[in-house]
């Protein structure tokens, strides 16, 4: 029996860019490559202005002195710097724990049962609820009801709402990172005779620290970039902190707020904000993918 | 208990847990239930603030509150069509620009056209572009974006102007600047679930159909994409409620007009931008109204976060 083989124009396995199929490949994926532009020309032309508009304004004043009075030249933003650092610390003391042992209990205790997927999903929800949203809840919550010691707007509400929005971040960061870590090495500690909160404590939680750290850092400089929640829970201050049961300036809030005068002053001062707030956030971001790359090499 | 072995040496010692280890690792267990109920805790009281708040304004306004476009503090009248409107338009405007833009990135970058290098470069810009404060973007969309999108929309108004959505002279702060800095501010997310999405689909349906003749964009377009379809829809649905929800960067461009206009040049508002002006300063009704409008945007946002993770969890193809 012998087969016939069609003859096969040799031409016809070679690569042909004249093809109708191959024009319109190479035409698609032109289309790909000037999205991709488009994609990354945004952040090309903020850092450009920011670097530019901002960084022509960094001086000593600019982090030693009070921003000045409207209509008033020079000054700086050393309250908001401070305030921003003191709002993001209060919302990491409280989301961090928090969001942590949320965290443990999902995927330790609980992995499956229906608590923990009821939390899940309301950890899912929460983390969609709209950062203004936030801000409006501590509102009604605590500076309308001056829950703190009669104290309505203050530097804890405003941590207080940023914590809110951290923390979903935090629990779902700590879930999936302990449940990364190898079975067998609980079952090891629970072999020696660890309890289980030994086990947790020192040798699951000790494993997962690096994916966590990486989470609870991106959190962190989430939250000290948003404005929303703290335009009427930590509102704004002219003058230096005065505690933490007082209203607080922070970067983001003087930039909304400065960005919006109609004064030259305020606004290349909101430039000069912007500058020291990407800097710092960009400077977080890459820290945690450091922490990445350090772990895993 | 003690075992000895035969030679009479001590060789395993049995104790008894001390009571102190038990009400150490049950207290633990407990204080985790207490951090994780919290999440619900605040989920909870979020959602009946806002609700009892907004009960006086529901009372008095009804459902007429959401078809009638009247914001006026001195005669007490509240309707919040024009912000619904705007919230609903941005936000679907936006994502119809990004989602072209996210999918051509999301498949650059991940079907091997460029070297891994460059790619990883790419992916790393537009994740960074997301760690950028909202109020930067804000920033930089009044004092750069929108002088250089002026003589663009004043054309649009010059050669389209009879058309409806075009019908008003371009004034500076509008609906379109706001619509293209959330453009910006949705297309990282969209772009890296797309990313993710197109990572997952298995390596073997890529080579069966290049294996059976076709080219790299019939095999995208007909294999990869279907494939990853699913998570794809979800993360779109994820962008558009982070864009019905996003504050700063809309607040400081779209105008925060409560005049109704059909015209994308004009200014307008969205529910966001409208408690973001509003909320700190008001009070009585205004405040109930608000609150209102803020119940209406967290159940849009709950609704489309819902179906996105439906979405995902029914129709995603499980491979192993």
């Amino acid at each position: 029996m012998t087969f016939a083989t069609p003859a096969l124009p040799s031409r016809s396995l070679h690569f042909n860019p004249q093809l109708k199929r191959n024009r319109t490949d190479k035409l698609f994926t032109s289309i790909a490559a000037l999205f991709s532009v488009i994609a990354v020309l945004p952040l090309l032309l903020v850092l450009v202005y920011v670097l530019i508009q901002g960084g022509k304004l960094i001086s000593v004043s600019l982090f030693t002195q009070l921003p000045p009075a409207p209509g008033l030249e020079g000054g700086g933003i050393a309250n908001a710097i401070i305030g921003t650092f003191v709002v993001t610390l209060v919302a990491s003391l409280i989301a961090i724990p928090v969001g942590v042992g949320g965290g443990i209990f999902l995927a330790e205790y609980s992995s499956s049962g229906w608590f923990a997927q009821f939390i899940r999903v309301g950890n899912d929800i929460l983390a969609g609820v709209p950062s203004i949203i936030c801000g409006v809840f501590v509102y009604s919550a605590i500076v309308a009801t001056r829950l703190f010691f009669g104290q309505s707007y203050s530097a804890l509400a405003g941590g207080i709402a940023l914590a809110v929005l951290m923390l979903p971040t935090v629990i779902k960061t700590t879930d999936e990172a302990l449940k990364l870590v190898p079975q067998e090495l609980s079952w090891g500690a629970i072999g020696v005779g660890a309890s289980k909160f030994v086990t947790i404590t020192r040798i699951t939680l000790p494993s997962a620290f690096t994916p966590i750290a990486t989470g609870v850092v991106l959190a962190i400089a989430r939250a000290a970039g948003e404005t929303a929640p703290l335009i009427f829970t930590a509102l704004f201050s002219p003058f230096w902190p005065e505690g933490l049961l007082n209203p607080i300036a922070s970067m983001s809030v003087l930039i909304f707020n400065f960005a919006i005068m109609p004064y030259e002053a305020q606004n290349s001062l909101a430039w000069a904000a912007s500058f020291v707030l990407v800097m710092l956030i960009l400077g977080a971001n890459l820290l945690a993918r450091f922490i990445r790359r350090f772990a895993s090499s | 208990m003690v075992i000895r072995s035969e030679s009479g040496q001590d060789q395993f010692t049995l104790r008894n847990r001390p009571r102190s280890e038990r009400t150490i690792d049950v207290g633990f267990k407990l204080l985790t239930i207490v951090l994780a109920s919290l999440v619900a805790v605040v989920l909870l009281s979020i959602f009946l603030t806002v609700f009892n708040g907004a009960q006086e304004a529901m009372a008095s306004f009804g459902l007429s509150f959401l078809v009638t476009s009247g914001w006026d503090p001195v005669n007490s009248q509240y309707g919040a069509f024009t912000a619904i409107y705007g919230t609903l338009v941005t936000s679907l405007l936006a994502l119809l620009i990004a989602v072209p833009i996210s999918l051509g990135t999301a498949i650059f970058i991940t079907e091997n056209l460029i070297p891994r290098n460059l790619r990883e470069v790419i992916g790393m810009m537009v994740e960074l572009l997301a760690a950028i404060p909202s109020v930067v973007l804000g920033l930089w969309a009044i004092f750069v974006m929108e002088p250089l999108l002026r003589p663009f929309l004043q054309f649009l108004y010059q050669s389209l102007g009879w058309f409806p959505l075009f019908s008003s002279p371009p004034q500076g702060p509008g609906v379109a600047p706001a619509v293209l800095i959330l453009v910006v501010m949705i297309l990282p997310i969209m772009t890296a679930i797309s990313r993710d999405a197109l990572n997952q689909v298995p390596m073997e349906l890529r080579q069966g159909a290049y294996g059976v003749g076709s080219t790299r964009w019939i095999a995208i377009f007909n294999v990869i994409l279907p494939a990853a379809i699913s998570s794809i829809i979800g993360g779109v649905m994820l962008a558009l409620g982070r864009a019905m929800g996003e504050t700063m960067a809309v607040t400081m461009i779209i105008g925060n007009s409560n005049n109704f206009s059909w015209s994308l040049l004009a200014p307008g508002n969205t529910i966001s931008a409208m408690l973001a002006n509003q909320f700190g300063e008001a009070d009585g009704i205004q405040v109930s109204a608000l609150l209102y409008a803020a119940l209406i945007l967290m159940v849009l946002t709950f609704a489309v976060n819902i179906l996105a993770q439906w979405i995902v969890g029914k129709f995603s193809l499980k491979y192993n």
